[in-house]
Formats: C-alpha cells, structure tokens, sequence
C-alpha cells in the first residue's frame, strides 16, 4: 500500500529525469553542429572586415596589380595568383597521372599483401609535416632538381621559354614538385577507392569478351569513374592551392611575372606565410588579409565543386540509396 | 589435307595486332608499377634525408636544453617539445568534445536533410587551407592583443574538428542498430542509450581517430605562424605567452642561412617525423584492426 505512489514517484522522477537528458544531450550536440557553421561564417566574415581596408584603398584594381612595395605602401595580388595557377597547374600535370597509375597499381594490379602495404606508405607521404617536406624540398631537392633536372631541361627543351636558364635551388618549378608530392596521397587514395568499387561483373565482362587487362582498365574502370576522377583531382588542387609552408620555402619569393618555370614567384598562401613577422603598416595587414579572402573565395569554391561531383557520382552509382 | 585448312588459321598465333594490344598492356602495367614504387622511393627518400642529417644531432643535451641565442652555438629544443605538447593538448581539449558531439548529431539525432548542410560545412572545413585559419584567429584573438598558446590551440583545434567528427561518424555508423533497439526496448531512454551503449562501443574509433588528429595537428605550421611565432628561448608552460613549438621553429631554421641552424633544423624534423609517423602508424593499425572487430 505505501510503496506503490513511492515506485510511482520515483518513476515519475526517472521519466522526468530521463526528458530532460533527453534534451539537454540534444541541445548539446545541436550547439556543436551549429559551431560548425558558427566557425566558417566567421572565418569568412573576419577574413573580410579586416581585409576592407585594403579592397577600399586598392578595390579589384588589387587581383591584377603586380607591385607589392611594403615603402610605398602599394599593394596587389597578380603576382600571386599568377604563381598560385601556375604551381596549381604543375602539381596536377606532374601528380595527377602518377597518383591515378598509383590507384590503378593498388586496386587493380597488387597483391593481396603487397596492396596493404604500399597503400600504407602512400598514406604515410600525407603524413610528413609540411614544414619538414619543405626543408627537404629547400635542402635536398631544390639543389639537385636545380643543377642535374633543369640543366637537361634546359639543354633539351630550352627553345620553350618555359624551360629558362637554371636556377639557384628556389624556384617556382621546385615548388609545383613539391606540390605534387603533397597532393599524390590524396587523389591516389579517393581513386583507389573508386576504382575498387567499379563491379566486378563489368570487369569480368570485359576480360571474358577477351580485353586486355589495360583495356579493361580503359574501357570499363576509368571511363566508369571520370567524374569521381575530377573530383578527386579538384580535390588536390584544393590542397594545392592552399598549402602556404613548404611553398614558401622552396618558391623564393619574388614579386615578378616571370615566363621561365626556373625563376622564382610567390603564391597567394606563400605569401601570407613569408610575410608572418614583417607586416608593419594597417594597409599591409589589411592586404594580407585582401590575399587571404581570395585565397578563401577559390578554396571555398573548388571544394564546393569536388563536394558536388562527389555527392551526384556517389548519388548515380547507388541510385539514391 | 583440306581438313587441316581452316585449322591452320584457327591457331592461337598472336598476329601483329594482338602482339601491339599485349605490348601496350605490358607497358600499363610497367607504369602503374613504376608509379608505386616511385611513390614508395620519395617517402623513403624524405625519411632518410631527415634521419641521416638529424640523428648526429640528436643527444640527450639538445633535448633538454633551452633555444640557442642567437649566434650561439650548441643549445637544444626542450621548450620546442614542450610547447607543442601544450598546443596539441589545448587543440583536443577544444576539438575532441565539440567533435564528438558533432558525429553524434550528425548520426544520433538528426534527419537526412539537417544532417546535409552540416556535413557539407565539416567537408568545407577539412578542405579549409590552414593558413587561412592562421590569419582567422590572427585577426579574431592576436591583431592588437598579443600571440598566446591559447589562441595558437584554437587555430589548431579547427584543423582537428571536422577530423574527430568525421572519424567519429564512421565509428558510430558501425555501432550495431541491434544495440541500440536493444537498449531502447529495455525503455532506456535516448541519452541513457547514447551515452551507456553507443558510445562505450564507439570508444576505442574515437580516440584512435582523435590521435591521427593529433598527429596532423602537431605538424601543422601555418595556423602557429600568426598565432604563436615569437617566443621567448626558455621552456614556457604558460599558454598565455606565445608557446615556443617545433613546426614554426623548424620553418625558421630552414629559412636561416647558417648551416648551423640547418643541423638544428634536421633533429627537429626528425623528432616532429618520428612523433607523427608513429602515431599515425599505430593509430592506422588500431583503426583496422576495431574495423575488422566491428565488422564481425
């Protein structure tokens, strides 16, 4: 007689109880999710309130102008998306088919055994800082690409103006290798997986109608897989674009158009980095700042393009599953 | 004799055509495997520059001493370890809780369509260039204040967020659903299930995804570059100053003229490798290794 209102206040407490968890765990994980969007409407609104001083003084005079005079207060971004598109460009030209051939090898060609630690080591590249694969590429590699690579390009292809008289060891050709290096990892691992989830009927289809295995690889894997391909190649231009240390320490920061791939140049993210303890003046800052909302703009849009492909080539090949 | 006729035509003799098809094939395969091994020499290359150039360095005395001044010879990295521990550990102190809680909105409560937008913005955020994120916290924490450990740690812990919250999802998409309507029909309810069931299972993913966090983090120069770049030579535990960390100072080094400075370079290179290839190994091999567990 007297326990039971007791059980039934005790459960009226534990189902109270277990409401309000209910809703203080949800409005919990709400707020994180909602940080998230917090964050990167922040990051774009600070990036360009300070960079307003600079778009007020220079407007979009500021994307072609080429003199960045730190005396005379004169300030323009041109050189840098100049650098910027031609790194970018290099770094897919040189690391785009050897990270494909690479995926091919680990989905298509590799052993069981072999396939996991290969595809392992290729993560590991991701993994080097890039603060230490930028001493390497100023120390190591810049030399020997600057006086054994260049000099034979030079020799052979030197009636390209691309190909210009070699350099000292900081150039912008170094700096679209070590590039490269970077984005490898990552187009090679999204197109290992791609190419791993191609069916295996069509590729038994193709072998058993007598193709080659390179013709399967051709007929059935690749062309099944260009828009993830694009994908993951905007990807690592993404990556490309953005990466600041190891281009600053091997593109020797020069504020000067050059044709020659041999010369030295900046990219809108070197110099942001190369210029951490120099700023002095508001203007200049504010400039930084100009740089980095440009920077912003196309890393923001080359990411929403890869997302998209990826999201409508994951929607084709589940059905909408 | 007319019999043998059309057999004759018939054997399997490759003809100029199929003999091009086989040597293109050849040649596919030869570059593909060329590639990886490419691949694999360039990793090993890196590995070993730093560790030929870097080992002789490295003694006992540089890891515990303070900074050389400048001009100075000798001199160690003790406040560059130490600092960097600090950041990272500020960085997962912010990243770790808000990370999970994300995953766990994203997989727990919400529908396809609000889970969208977030997941879309966590995409956004991975692809975020880091120095961008330098200049953000510069602007947000350091512009007319000063640089401190604090701030730095913030900059890190946007790096790791959309990490931990990726890695955190996967794990808790495999929590099987037969647990949790087990839990349910026990009249648990739904904080109970998340926090008693889902999250106990998920453990072991997360905190492997949090360390391969970590080991991204604490490569990471670009968001300290602004944040955290002049400091004193002396160990600092306060993260209100400016932390002395490995990152920026190896990008210091690296762009100092004096090869002695490039000998510092190299051992701290090597420490800041050995930590992240390590880590980032031992973590891999763990995630496999629950995956393979989970999956059962």
């Amino acid at each position: 007689m007297s326990t039971a209102p007791l059980t039934q206040s005790l459960k009226g407490a534990r189902r109270l109880r277990d409401r309000l968890g209910d809703k203080v765990l949800f409005l919990l994980t709400l707020l994180a999710a909602l940080a998230a969007i917090a964050i990167m409407v922040g990051i774009a609104f600070k990036v360009f309130r300070e960079a307003h001083l600079s778009f007020s003084e220079f407007g979009l005079g500021f994307l072609t102008g080429t003199t960045w005079d730190a005396t005379n207060n004169v300030f323009g971004a041109g050189t840098f998306l100049y650098g910027t598109a031609v790194t970018c460009a290099l770094a897919l030209l040189i690391g785009g088919p050897f990270a494909i051939a690479i995926a091919l090898f680990l989905s298509e060609l590799a052993p069981r055994g072999v396939r996991g630690v290969v595809g392992t080591l290729v993560e590991m590249l991701a993994a080097i800082p890039s603060v230490v694969l930028g001493l390497w590429g100023i120390l190591v590699m810049g030399p020997f690409v600057a006086h054994h690579l260049e000099p034979w390009l030079n020799s052979a292809f030197g009636w390209i103006p691309l190909f210009g008289e070699p350099s000292t060891g900081s150039d912008v050709f170094i700096a679209g290798l070590i590039l490269a290096i970077m984005i490898v990892p990552i187009v090679a691992s999204i197109c290992r997986e791609l190419f791993l989830s191609v069916p295996h009927d069509l590729e038994d289809g193709a072998l058993a109608l007598g193709a080659t295995r390179w013709e399967m690889v051709r007929g059935v894997v690749l062309s099944g897989s260009r828009p993830g391909i694009a994908a993951a190649l905007i990807l690592g231009l993404g990556r490309a674009l953005g990466e600041a240390i190891a281009v600053t320490q091997v593109i020797g920061s020069a504020t000067a158009i050059h044709v020659s791939l041999f010369e030295p140049g900046d990219t809108l993210a070197s110099r942001i980095a190369a210029q951490f303890q120099g700023a002095v003046s508001q203007l200049q800052i504010s400039s930084l700042f100009y740089l980095a909302a440009i920077l912003l703009v196309i890393g923001l849009v080359t990411n929403l393009i890869a997302q998209v492909v990826v999201r409508r080539f994951e929607f084709q090949r589940t059905g909408g599953i | 004799m007319a019999a043998v006729e059309p057999l004759d035509s018939l054997l399997l003799r490759g003809d100029g055509r199929s003999r091009r098809r086989r040597l293109i094939n050849r040649l596919a395969e030869v570059l593909a495997n060329a590639a990886a091994l490419g691949a694999v020499a360039v990793l090993a290359i890196v590995v070993l520059s730093v560790a030929q150039r870097g080992l002789g360095e490295i003694s006992w005395t540089f890891l515990t001493s303070d900074l050389p001044l400048f001009g100075e010879t000798g001199g160690g990295i003790a406040p560059l370890i130490v600092g960097s521990a600090i950041l990272v550990a500020i960085a997962t102190a912010i990243a770790l809780p808000v990370g999970v809680l994300m995953a766990l909105f994203l997989t727990e409560f919400a529908s396809r369509r609000i889970a969208a937008p977030i997941q879309l913005t966590l995409d956004l955020m991975n692809g975020l260039p880091s120095v961008i994120l330098g200049v953000f916290v510069f602007g947000l924490l350091v512009y007319g204040h000063k640089q401190s450990g604090y701030a730095a740690g913030f900059a890190l812990s946007i790096v790791m967020l959309p990490l931990i919250a990726r890695s955190t999802q996967e794990v808790l998409r495999l929590v099987p659903q037969t647990l949790r309507e087990g839990a349910m029909a026990l009249g648990v309810s739904r904080w109970r299930m998340v926090l008693g069931v889902v999250l106990p299972t998920a453990l072991g993913g997360i905190l492997t995804g949090t360390v391969l966090a970590i080991a991204r983090a604490a490569g990471e120069t670009a968001p300290l570059l602004f944040t955290t770049s002049i400091f004193v030579n002396t160990v600092t535990w306060d993260p209100r100053e400016a932390l002395p960390n490995m990152p920026v100072q190896i990008f210091i080094w690296s762009e100092s003229p004096d090869p002695e400075d490039h000998k510092r370079a190299w051992a701290t290179a090597l420490v800041l490798l050995v930590f992240v290839l390590v880590t980032s190994v031992l973590a891999r091999a763990a995630l496999v290794r629950s995956r393979k567990k989970m999956g059962q």
